[in-house]
């Protein structure tokens, strides 16, 4: 068991490019960490380069207590679950889970009772003899996290563990891995697009865009307290509202006519006449048609059933925002009302800099 | 309204007897041709048991003559056994060069490397044969060795290298790097992950240019013949150009019944191969 120091991480490649740059991430012993960001900001090539699959320009990588910058891959002790799983069709499952075994010398019958046992702790029983590719998508996923598991790594990498499956076996998978790692105990780190996976698996989530870190903090840190408006975005089934806004005399201007009051604590953080950025969830927003103090007036454009809530589209003075309404209570396309945001649940950020105020 | 259903019925009945009739031409057609490649192998069997063979298709006056004279010509059984050498020793040569080469071009990222590629295809294909017979004599000369197998070796596996390194190319490259890669993660070296995971899936490959080799080098008449002069170094495709009778004609009896001896082993190999390895191919998951 170990944990992952990276400092200044930084890979480039040939032309400048730079998939990962200057990233610093420390990663706890056992725990579950998730790269999360949007295709090509790097979160793999992070993964890659902690496996050493990729090399590292500059940098440090240290895992455990051994500083693993420059080592071989097969020399950091850590083993990684591929995207499209990587077994190997010409070997039965026994033998695709034995295989690190059996670079490693292990003798035929050892290696044999090892891959059962590993098989039998992933429900693989009965399936020992068969080919990969007589295998569902879910079973090939789990023998490619025998063979992972099968050498007691100190590292487990995950590159996109869930996205070969489909939607319904995604999330029995889903709850398998969190059971899996809690059982194992062992060090974790997965990448994934999808910010749902990342807040329900992952003990700590590295937020990345375009090869920089933005954030990292447990799944209520970035959801609750996002760093920047791209955070923000990201995070969130419904992404937030974010409203260009100034600041005006104590309160949030949202054009000429709406203003509401400043997210608490920003208070001291803002001056007047400042571009901010006014940022809400949906499900932090309530409709309601009687005006309040604090209520902004708007008119509802689209709505869309989402089943137990209804997310809204409604128009404040020229701009767009969702709102997430309880079944029942749903109004309907042309109606005009108030939004009175849940003022604790607000947050401001800074137009030109785009962190959070406060 | 019955006019025109009229019209319909004539027009599609007329549609069938046209779509039979093509059916009738196109089977006949295929027929002929079919004929045309069948003749000769029918002469190929029946030939070597007629007392008396000539160019022509006839039905055999059955004797198991020539086989007898066959088997007393000193030479005859030896140039079978001397092509199944040439045949295995550049099937070798070129199976585990152009593995490795082909892997190589297929991971390594070169500048130029299709251009390479392309060139030896072309050059190998294009300066062949007869064209390139006087330089190749001239170098084997100089390298001092002609009338060795050594020399016969080295100019047919280079002959057939760049086809061979073209097409295993692409097999590896459909070989997902992720193979590869767990197989690395795990310490393996890149021998051991070219024995354990890419010779076992490119294996349907690797049989398909074995054979192919095989087929090339026992067919193969120009090279040996240039480059052998001892009749006991002779292979098969050679030899049988000396079977002339004292008159000075092609003497048919000979050439027909090792002519079926000559083809037999290729066809072996290739019903052998196919049935223990079968050309088929392990793919990856999203391929």
């Amino acid at each position: 068991m170990a944990g992952i120091n990276a400092t200044r991480l930084v890979k480039e490649y040939p032309g400048g490019v730079r998939g990962v740059d200057e990233v610093d991430v420390e990663i706890n012993d056992g725990e579950f960490f998730a790269l999360l960001g949007p295709s090509g900001c790097g979160k793999t090539t992070l993964l890659r380069s902690i496996a050493g699959l990729e090399a590292i320009s500059s940098g440090q990588l240290v895992i455990g207590d051994r500083d693993v910058t420059d080592a071989e891959p097969g020399a950091r002790g850590v083993a990684m679950v591929f995207q499209d799983y990587a077994l190997f069709p010409h070997m039965d499952v026994a033998d695709n889970i034995a295989y690190p075994l059996r670079i490693k010398r292990v003798k035929r019958d050892d290696r044999r009772a090892t891959a059962e046992k590993v098989a039998d702790g992933l429900s693989l029983q009965g399936l020992i003899e068969r080919r990969p590719g007589q295998l569902s998508g879910g079973q090939q996923q789990r023998v490619a996290l025998a063979r992972a598991v099968a050498t007691r790594p100190d590292v487990l990498l995950l590159d996109e563990p869930l996205s070969n499956l489909d939607a319904r076996l995604r999330l029995e998978a889903r709850t398998f891995l969190k059971e899996l790692q809690r059982d194992l105990g062992v060090t974790t780190v997965f990448v994934t697009h999808d910010q749902a996976e990342a807040l329900a698996l992952a003990d700590r989530i590295a937020v990345m865009k375009a090869g920089k870190l933005q954030q990292i903090g447990s799944p209520r840190e970035v959801f609750q307290r996002p760093n920047n408006t791209f955070v923000a975005g990201f995070i969130g089934s419904n992404p937030m509202n974010l409203v260009p806004a100034t600041v005006s005399a104590g309160a949030i201007a949202i054009g000429d006519a709406v203003s509401t009051t400043l997210p608490p604590g920003t208070e001291d953080h803002v001056r007047e006449g400042q571009s901010v950025v006014w940022g809400v969830r949906p499900e932090y927003l309530r409709w309601t048609t009687a005006d309040e103090p604090g209520a902004i007036a708007a008119e509802v454009s689209v709505v869309e059933n989402l089943g137990a809530s209804v997310l809204i589209a409604v128009h404040v003075d020229g701009h767009k925002l969702q709102v997430v309404v309880p079944e029942d209570h749903e109004p309907a396309p042309g109606d005009r009302g108030y939004l009175v945001p849940t003022g604790s649940k607000t947050l401001l950020f800074d137009a030109e800099s785009t962190e959070r105020i406060g | 309204m019955t006019g025109s259903t009229e019209t319909v019925r004539k027009v599609a009945s007329n549609t069938t007897v046209r779509h039979y009739l093509a059916r009738v031409a196109f089977g006949l057609v295929l027929t002929i041709v079919g004929l045309l490649f069948a003749l000769p192998l029918v002469w190929l069997v029946l030939a070597p048991f007629d007392a008396t063979p000539t160019l022509s298709l006839e039905w055999p006056d059955w004797t198991l003559d020539n086989f007898a004279r066959l088997f007393q010509n000193p030479y005859a059984m030896r140039s079978i056994g001397n092509s199944l050498l040439l045949g295995v020793g550049t099937m070798i040569i070129v199976v585990v060069l152009g593995a490795l080469a082909a892997y190589a071009m297929s991971r390594i990222r070169i500048p130029g490397r299709d251009g390479i590629l392309y060139g030896l295809l072309l050059l190998s294909s294009i300066v062949t044969g007869t064209a390139a017979m006087v330089p190749t004599f001239q170098i084997i000369t100089s390298l001092g060795l002609i009338n060795t197998y050594t020399g016969v070796l080295l100019v047919l596996a280079g002959g057939i290298l760049p086809t061979v390194i073209f097409i295993l190319k692409d097999f590896m490259d459909s070989i997902p790097k992720s193979y590869e890669e767990s197989a690395r993660l795990y310490g393996a070296g890149p021998f051991r992950i070219l024995r354990d995971v890419v010779v076992p899936i490119a294996r349907p490959g690797l049989a398909f240019i074995a054979i192919w080799t095989i087929v090339q080098v026992w067919g193969n008449f120009l090279v040996p013949f240039i480059l052998l002069r001892s009749p006991d170094l002779q292979p098969a495709a050679v030899l049988m150009y000396t079977f002339y009778t004292e008159s000075g004609q092609a003497d048919l009896r000979l050439i027909s019944a090792f002519a079926l001896l000559f083809s037999a082993p290729v066809l072996i190999i290739y019903f052998v191969v196919n049935r223990r390895y079968g050309f088929r191919f392990h793919g990856g998951i999203k391929s």
